[in-house]
């Protein structure tokens, strides 16, 4: 071989080495104290008392900056969602926490995101999430100004959209979407999206810095009157709260159009149905 | 420089390669050994996965056995299938694989049913894999929840459900136990709710749930072979370590944590998709009963949950187009951890890029082998 070739593949060797070195992850101190809980509650290490982090600062990979990242992804698919807009968190990639003792705890974050039908990269944004520190809880106050979100255009579709349920003979319906495989009929994805979009206002809304919420399936869909230039429909939709594992039934009533955007004008929130044996009914929202 | 001189060193790599970890053939005539006409991109229900184990042990009796080892509240058999190379008799080690122990985790058994295909296919031509079946044997159960994920098959309205079905207790009304919350692991004190109707009830006692029993039982008398216990859940993108408890840590947590995060990178090299590492309350919530801290507490010193895909969009409706991709990157996941265990068990080899180095010295050889060829 000639001499080139060799030092490239000595080169090309060195590379590989180096490729499969020893992975240094970081590390977090041991808690050398085990301790028996003695209450059966969300036993959860508040975050500012998770002491690896300086005053205030959160890891971003961990469950507070997680959750009050999801409440901005709600946030923002109530303000941006639409029938071709569906808006999801990314990566949180700083976070931190300042506690404002009555008025509650107001987390600051640095996000990416994505518009997931486009599968747009929306890019950094800085968002600010508010949970209330009053016993009945108002929903969060999310203030997430994200420039990422002006470059994206879905009029074309929106409008041909709107154009074709406002006029079409039968009124839409449909139900188990997604189906049990996970399965989309192309023409529903559009609704689905709506739904999404709609039952992002109640996941806002019923949100806490316990929960976690996203949502599950569109059980139902139908297609009323078309009101004041907005098509309206009512669903009934299914939110799945990650943290209490359980189901949430809401049925909404919803209007749209492509300049006023979705507007949920009523809520509902359903017990668990009756299974095929006699079962109690459930909170109608998480704890 | 001589064009044969070229042809014999590419050649020469090619072969090495097709040896070694880079499977040069995978078409249809190297399927044998798994099921013809078993589609493992879509789901299925209990029968047909029975039927698919059966046949496994059928086509490949030098590879794999089945056993059953429990049984479920209904009735139903708990079955794993074994997987290993070598004589019997001789106490090998093992990794304990479970899937579908909450019902509504469909993309949990299609990870089990794909792990095994993928053993199936490789594992005589991938010297790796066939050194580690030598070595050790390989636990899987495709489906320990069955009776859960049968109800959860039954119609559009059970589709989500994810306890057992074992009957009302006393006082309560609702069917079902939370079976992660069910094991003997600081039982009852976190993350747990005492009312049967809910997600989470964890049961009338530690290990009252039959189905907790089977693998405490069988897990239970085989502590010390077993090396590493996964448990395959959905939804989240997480691989989460010990313990459920946030005032307890295990002994190994940075060995846990390196080997996780390793893991989560190489799933993130096949598509792409992120996977947080932690425990439990750091990175999603407190719990008690999982079989991951039974297992770690038994003194299995690699004990991971891992929850696959997605991250909300379809949550545990995860569309049949998908089960391919998540059960590729998982795969990369969970071999990296299983060749990490050995490695360490046989080699005492815990560097953690090890079980990447020599994947990655061939990928080297090839590579420069086709910039000669190129430049050339």
């Amino acid at each position: 071989m000639s001499r080139p070739l060799c030092a490239l593949w000595v080169f090309m060797v060195l590379l590989g080495d180096r490729l499969a070195s020893p992975y240094r992850p970081e590390t977090e101190p041991l808690d050398p104290e085990p301790h028996e809980a003695n209450s059966i509650v969300e036993l959860e290490v508040p975050p500012e008392l998770d002491g690896t982090m300086s005053d205030g600062e959160l890891v971003p990979h961990h469950y507070p900056a997680q959750r009050a990242a999801k409440v901005v992804q709600h946030y923002l698919n109530t303000r941006h969602g639409s029938p071709y807009r569906w808006i999801e968190l990314h990566r949180v990639n700083k976070a931190s926490l300042e506690d404002l003792g009555q008025a509650g705890k107001k987390y600051y974050l640095e996000i990416s995101l994505k518009e997931v039908i486009s599968n747009t990269d929306l890019g950094q944004c800085s968002a600010e999430v508010l949970f209330s520190g009053e016993q009945d809880q108002g929903a969060p106050q999310v203030q997430c100004p994200c420039e990422g979100l002006q470059k994206l255009n879905t009029t074309a579709e929106e409008e041909a959209l709107f154009q074709r349920l406002n006029s079409s003979a039968t009124p839409l319906s449909g139900s188990n979407i997604p189906d049990s495989y996970g399965h989309i009929a192309p023409e529903m994805k559009p609704l689905w999206h709506l739904g999404a979009a709609a039952a992002s206002f109640v996941m806002l809304k019923e949100s806490n810095e316990s929960t976690l919420y996203n949502m599950a399936q569109v059980a139902n869909i139908t297609q009323l009157e078309t009101e004041n230039g907005q098509l309206r429909f009512k669903y009934h939709v299914l939110l799945h709260d990650m943290i209490s594992q359980e189901i949430l039934h809401w049925k909404l009533l919803v209007s749209w159009s492509p300049a006023g955007g979705v507007s949920v004008l009523q809520t509902e929130g359903q017990p668990k149905p009756a299974e095929s044996t006699p079962e109690d009914t459930a909170p109608t929202s998480a704890s | 420089m001589r064009k044969d001189d070229i042809m014999i060193v590419a050649g020469l790599a090619f072969l090495i390669l097709c040896v070694q970890n880079i499977d040069c053939t995978s078409d249809k005539s190297m399927q044998e050994g798994t099921p013809w006409n078993y589609d493992y991109t879509r789901y299925h229900p209990v029968s047909e996965i029975s039927d698919w184990m059966e046949r496994v042990v059928t086509e490949n009796p030098e590879l794999v056995s089945s056993s059953v080892y429990g049984e479920t509240f209904e009735g139903r058999n708990i079955t794993y299938l074994k997987i290993g190379l070598g004589s019997e008799g001789v106490q090998k080690k093992a990794i304990w694989m479970d899937c579908g122990i909450h019902a509504r985790e469909w993309i949990a058994p299609a990870f089990c049913q794909w792990f095994v295909k993928e053993i199936l296919l490789h594992y005589k031509t991938d010297k790796k894999l066939n050194e580690m079946l030598k070595n050790m044997n390989l636990y899987v159960t495709p489906v320990l929840n069955v009776d859960g994920y049968m109800y959860s098959w039954i119609n559009e309205s059970t589709r989500l459900w994810r306890k057992s079905r074992s009957t009302p207790p006393e006082g309560c009304t609702c069917h079902g136990v939370d079976l992660n919350r069910n094991f003997n692991a600081n039982w009852g004190t976190v993350g747990v709710s005492r009312d049967c109707c809910h997600n989470t009830y964890c049961g009338s006692g530690p290990v009252s749930e039959k189905e907790a029993q089977a693998v405490t039982q069988f897990v239970g008398s085989r502590v010390d072979q077993i090396l590493c216990f996964l448990t395959i859940h959905s939804a989240g993108q997480l691989l989460l370590l010990p313990y459920g408890h946030p005032h307890i840590s295990a002994p190994n947590y940075d060995e846990l944590m390196a080997v996780g995060q390793a893991a989560a990178k190489a799933m993130k090299a096949v598509h792409g998709m992120d996977y947080r590492v932690g425990t439990s309350p750091d990175i999603l919530y407190p719990n008690s009963g999982s079989s991951r801290d039974w297992a770690r507490l038994m003194g299995i010193p690699f004990s991971y949950t891992f929850e696959l895909r997605d991250k909300g969009e379809f949550g545990h409706l995860l569309p049949e187009e998908q089960i391919q991709p998540a059960c590729e990157e998982a795969f990369e996941g969970a071999l990296f951890i299983i060749t990490y265990v050995h490695d360490k068990a046989f080699y005492n080899r815990t560097e953690i890029g090890a079980a990447s180095v020599a994947r990655a010295f061939w990928a080297t050889v090839l590579g420069s082998c086709l910039a000669t060829m190129y430049l050339l």
